[in-house]
């Protein structure tokens, strides 16, 4: 398998360099433990907003760090979520009297990381809360639900929030409201590769699609044949639809997600098939994000998240932001 | 038989050289039913625990564990990071202080490193996890030595019973972790996380175990 890479075990920690020197004037990244943050943290009576996972989701987590957003993310090895240490050092390096909020997506290893660093916390007086982003449908189970598109506007949210001056309770609601307002569902087309691993984790044969995918290439509902988008998208936005219950009359954001390697013209058809696929429901698209915002390394295939919108929630998804990835309204 | 400090540092050795041994093996598992980290992540955590061992030669037993516990808490990530750093964190905190200890020390080790795994993973025996083979080797080990039998003795009955176990996720469908998201696909694989649980095992007892049988083979085709 062809990768730009130097070595399997700097994967990591050349992305980072990478990112530090392309936006010195959004992020800082730290090392051992590794963690990237805010150049201007930390900021007085401003609740911190921190997140991370396993790395090989860019620009997920590390690209959504600056103004408007995260305070502070640690990228763990590839898949991996990040450990204790880092989480605490990049508290450490983001939190002021007003507290810090955790975004943690819903993997075993993540909530144990996240865990071990709050039991610490707490332990130290720092207020500290915690929102659990588990919207992907795919599995009817809810508490096996994993963490995935809704994550990106969970973090914009609390972020904006926090930027706005609100308290870690109220960043804390507008974010967990954020969570349980979205859902996500996605579709391999590929597998991806593990550097470490240097072969695809799974095989898709020529016609098959995997319909429910992990971001990790954790399997998902069903495998089935390729088909026109437009009825893949039926499918995905059926079951989002459904679980959601969303109705007519609905203002949605959708976001439309490279899984990395998946072209921006297929996104965008995929994209028009979801706005034909809400427009005949009568449910109205509000705000959009297409783009690869969430990979899976070198997968292909796409996410698509809906989020039922307030005027609170718009107003949030709205302000300014100045991340690596995401920057509007500055 | 007493176990001294010394004990302790060839068994850290042997299972950091074990898991490195195995670390492809271990990462083959989780490619089928998992994110194919586990072997990756563990080797990085024991590496990073063998360099700390030469500071260690004259603490205590309690100490060891505890800087283990917390050397792989930092180093591995993952669920496998907290649930075994976990497990020899709260050993190390029983142990605080011992230079010597026996086979009923031993086992109230094991058994308060089980129920750290227990809380820190919210598990369950029959969920595919570790816990399906740490579980029944430390009842082993307790019942053995409560019976009276030597350490070895106590600590042969209690590896077969952890391979036991370990063989017993093969069957079993996860409901925690990442292999629960596969739901009935994940039976018939053998579970990574059981899998290390052996080589801490076996180097515990100090047996140095072939590469992986036949069957293990068997389950990655």
């Amino acid at each position: 398998m062809k990768m730009l890479i130097n070595a399997a075990d700097t994967v990591v920690s050349d992305a980072l360099e990478g990112l530090a020197q392309a936006h010195p004037g959004i992020v800082r990244v730290m090392r051992n433990p590794d963690y990237v943050v805010r150049t201007d943290a930390p900021l007085q009576q401003q609740v911190a907003i921190i997140s991370g996972g396993g790395s090989g989701h860019e620009p997920m987590h590390i690209g959504y760090v600056g103004r408007g957003m995260l305070t502070a993310a640690c990228p763990g090895a590839i898949f991996t979520s990040p450990t204790p240490d880092q989480i605490l050092a990049a508290t450490y390096a983001s939190a002021s009297r007003a507290g810090v909020l955790y975004i943690i997506k819903n993997y075993a290893g993540d909530r144990m990381n996240f865990e071990i660093a709050m039991e610490t916390l707490l332990l130290e007086g720092v207020p500290v809360a915690s929102v659990i982003v588990a919207d992907d449908v795919a599995n009817p189970m809810q508490d096996l639900r994993r963490g995935t598109g809704a994550t990106i506007i969970v973090e914009k949210v609390a972020g904006a929030a926090a930027e706005m001056g609100a308290s870690l309770e109220e960043c804390a609601r507008v974010a967990r409201r954020a969570e349980r307002q979205s859902r996500s569902i996605g579709v391999a087309l590929s597998a991806c590769t593990v550097p470490a691993l240097a072969r695809p984790s799974f095989h898709l044969g020529d016609n098959e699609i995997e319909i429910g995918i992990g971001i990790h290439g954790e399997a998902g509902r069903q495998r089935t044949t390729i088909a026109p988008v437009a009825q893949i998208v039926d499918q995905l936005c059926s079951a989002l639809v459904d679980d959601l219950d969303l109705r007519a009359g609905d203002r949605t954001l959708a976001l439309v997600n490279g899984l990395g390697a998946t072209s921006p013209i297929e996104l965008y058809i995929v994209f028009y098939e979801v706005a034909r696929w809400c427009a005949a429901r009568h449910i109205v698209l509000a705000r959009s994000l297409v783009g690869n915002y969430m990979t899976s390394l070198d997968m292909a295939g796409c996410t698509i998240t809906l989020m039922r919108l307030d005027d609170e929630l718009l107003q949030l998804w709205d302000a300014p932001v100045c991340t690596p990835a995401l920057r509007w309204g500055v | 038989m007493q176990i001294t400090v010394d004990h302790v540092i060839r068994f850290l050795e042997r299972a950091a050289a074990l898991i490195r041994e195995h670390a492809t093996e271990l990462t083959e598992l989780d490619t089928v039913i998992g994110d194919a980290d586990h072997g990756t992540n563990l080797n990085r955590g024991f590496s990073a625990v063998v360099v700390k061992l030469d500071a260690l030669q004259d603490g205590d037993i309690g100490t060891i564990l505890d800087v283990t516990g917390k050397t792989l808490l930092a180093t591995v990530g993952g669920a496998a990071g907290p649930l075994y750093g976990t497990a020899f964190r709260r050993a190390g905190a029983l142990l605080a202080g011992r230079h010597a200890i026996e086979g009923a020390d031993i086992a109230a080790a094991l058994e308060v490193a089980l129920e750290g795994i227990i809380e820190r993973g919210r598990v369950q025996r029959g969920e595919k996890t570790m816990l399906d083979a740490i579980a029944p080797g430390v009842e082993t080990f307790r019942s053995a030595i409560a019976e009276g039998k030597s350490l070895e003795e106590a600590a042969r009955c209690a590896l077969a019973a952890v391979e036991e176990g370990m063989r017993a996720t093969i069957p079993m469908q996860a409901t925690k972790g990442r292999a629960a998201f596969l739901g009935p696909r994940s039976i018939g694989h053998q579970d990574p996380g059981a899998t290390s649980a052996y080589y801490i095992a076996c180097a515990m007892v100090g047996l140095n175990v072939d590469p992986p049988s036949d069957q293990n083979e068997a389950q990655l085709s």
